[in-house]
């Protein structure tokens, strides 16, 4: 079997159902750190299904794009909190 | 032989990024969900991303991996205290079954000061 071919028909899929799980979460939480909680592993996951992607086209400069999420999920994450404290002092 | 070595690793990485979103779904509480979440993905995200350096086997894309991976491993147990600092003051419900409450009655969320619970006497003899 392929690389390739194993990356597309079995991992893809795989994230991708993780993905969607995720995603279920999103829209239920009930609560909003619940969100950023699930919007922060969807970022995750995002990273990993760049890395696959990556190998299947044959095209490392899409690591760079995975760098950047990272950040961005870090940063996004952070300043919910942030938020989300400060408008609770506020009330 | 390197290629089934690297179908294992990303396969290892991929079955621990399921096992993440199963547990972010099944979890009856946003603080059990947090520790699910935070180690089992951030492990599934390396483990998938050291299968890409293997593949590859240059020096330039390896570095770039080994950045991606050690600034994850750095953020990620912060973000995951950050939010859940912010989710213990906003007031978010933990589970019922949930036994110990070491922060209850002794944070005060005005002005951010921990007690340790032996201030009592130092209080009595103050005032």
């Amino acid at each position: 079997m392929n690389i390739e071919d194993f990356l597309t028909y079995i991992i893809l899929p795989l994230l991708s159902t993780s993905t969607l799980l995720v995603f279920i979460r999103f829209l239920m939480g009930p609560s909003l750190p619940d969100r950023v909680v699930a919007l922060d592993l969807m970022i995750t996951i995002g990273i990993s299904i760049i890395a696959v992607y990556s190998i299947i086209t044959n095209r490392p400069s899409f690591l760079d794009i995975a760098m950047i999420f990272a950040l961005i999920a870090f940063l996004s994450t952070v300043a919910f909190s942030y938020y989300l404290e400060k408008r609770k002092k506020n009330e | 032989m390197n290629e089934i070595l690297i179908m294992i690793i990303i396969s290892t990485g991929a079955l621990f990024i399921l096992l993440a979103a199963i547990g972010l779904l099944r979890m009856p509480d946003l603080y059990l969900r947090m520790s699910v979440t935070t180690k089992a993905a951030t492990l599934g995200v390396g483990l998938i991303l050291m299968g890409l350096a293997l593949h590859y086997m240059e020096t330039s894309i390896t570095t770039r991996v080994i950045a991606i991976i050690v600034f994850l491993f750095l953020t990620a147990p912060i973000s995951a205290h950050v939010i859940g600092r912010a989710a213990y003051f906003v007031g978010v419900p933990m589970w019922k079954k949930t036994k110990i409450d070491d922060l209850e009655g002794m944070y005060n969320t005005k002005t951010h000061d921990l007690m340790s619970g032996l201030e009592e006497k130092d209080e009595k003899t103050d005032s």
